[in-house]
């Protein structure tokens, strides 16, 4: 298995992705700087991590995902490459136009950093093959602008489809209709604002991040 | 030519950072301030002769998210 995790000035949950990719399939990771025109050959799959891309300028996400990297990416995921963008990832996919809608400032107007519930939604995904439908998870958020916004037909069409991947069990951010993480029509790219790659060590808390990543990992191997 | 970009959240989108400058302009006494929205400026300067199509553009790729924001341009011709 070839994965690659993308690091943009201002990524910091870089290494945190890096750490769990390795734990969980037994290969780190190969590191891939945001100004590198192209993508390492023949990956499996692609990380967005967290962080504050660019410092947050203009939009969260908005400059990383106009980057030189991020063309190869678009690419990459247009071929079924795996692409999983996690918080600040997730911004990017929404501003690079892989995912719909977009991320606002926190309806609380707080930065909210804690373990919150998630509901799996579509359990039938390759990112949450090894979760129950309906399943409560407990995985970590911490943003300022997780507040997914999308017009009312775009979530109608999101939920018709079955590409709303996760929900919060109770909304922390002012989420419309409570949504923590979707899928693209293909089903390759995943965007979700909580950090399963925080929650892969019982000593950091918790495991309920594990299955997410043995979900993409081993629709890997069938394939 | 300089131009002003003003950058501003549809109508309908939520402003949770309009409402708690809202809330905070009343806590101050200002009474009769109906609603409060916050946007963007951004100014260029830019080369004489570029298009309006270019501007459109620059604003449609990066300068606004198309999802949540519209924009107006204003240029300053003699700025």
């Amino acid at each position: 298995m070839r994965a690659a995790v993308i690091t943009f000035p201002g990524s910091n949950c870089d290494r945190d992705m890096a750490v769990a990719i390795e734990r969980i399939s037994g290969k780190a990771p190969l590191r891939v700087w945001h100004g590198d025109a192209s993508l390492p050959e023949s990956l499996d799959f692609i990380a967005l991590p967290g962080g504050f891309s660019y410092g947050d300028y203009l939009r969260c996400g908005a400059m990383a995902a106009n980057s030189p990297i991020m063309r190869a990416i678009i690419d990459a995921a247009g071929k079924g490459v795996p692409l999983l963008g996690v918080c600040n990832g997730f911004q990017v996919l929404a501003e690079s136009g892989l995912l719909p809608g977009a991320l606002m400032r926190n309806a609380g107007q707080t930065f909210i950093c804690r373990t919150v519930k998630l509901k799996v939604e579509n359990a039938t995904s390759m990112f949450t093959s090894r979760h129950d439908a309906g399943q409560v998870i407990d995985i970590p958020v911490a943003h300022h602008d997780g507040n997914y916004f999308a017009d009312s037909e775009t979530l109608d069409r999101l939920e018709g489809d079955g590409r709303v991947a996760f929900r919060y069990a109770e909304n922390c951010n002012g989420s419309q209709r409570d949504i923590a993480g979707i899928l693209n029509a293909g089903g390759n790219v995943l965007g979700m604002m909580p950090h399963p790659e925080r929650a892969v060590d019982a000593a950091h808390g918790g495991t309920d991040g594990v299955a997410l990543f043995e979900s993409v990992f081993e629709s890997l191997s069938v394939a | 030519m300089k131009v002003r970009i003003h950058v501003s959240l549809k109508p309908g989108v939520l402003d949770p950072q309009g409402r708690a400058v809202h809330h905070a302009l009343e806590g101050l006494g200002f009474s009769g301030v109906e609603d409060v929205r916050i946007g963007r400026l951004v100014e260029l300067d830019v080369a004489d002769g570029t298009t309006d199509e270019a501007l459109d553009e620059m604003c449609r790729k990066l300068l606004a998210n198309m999802v949540i924001e519209n924009y107006s341009i204003e240029k300053l011709e003699n700025a």
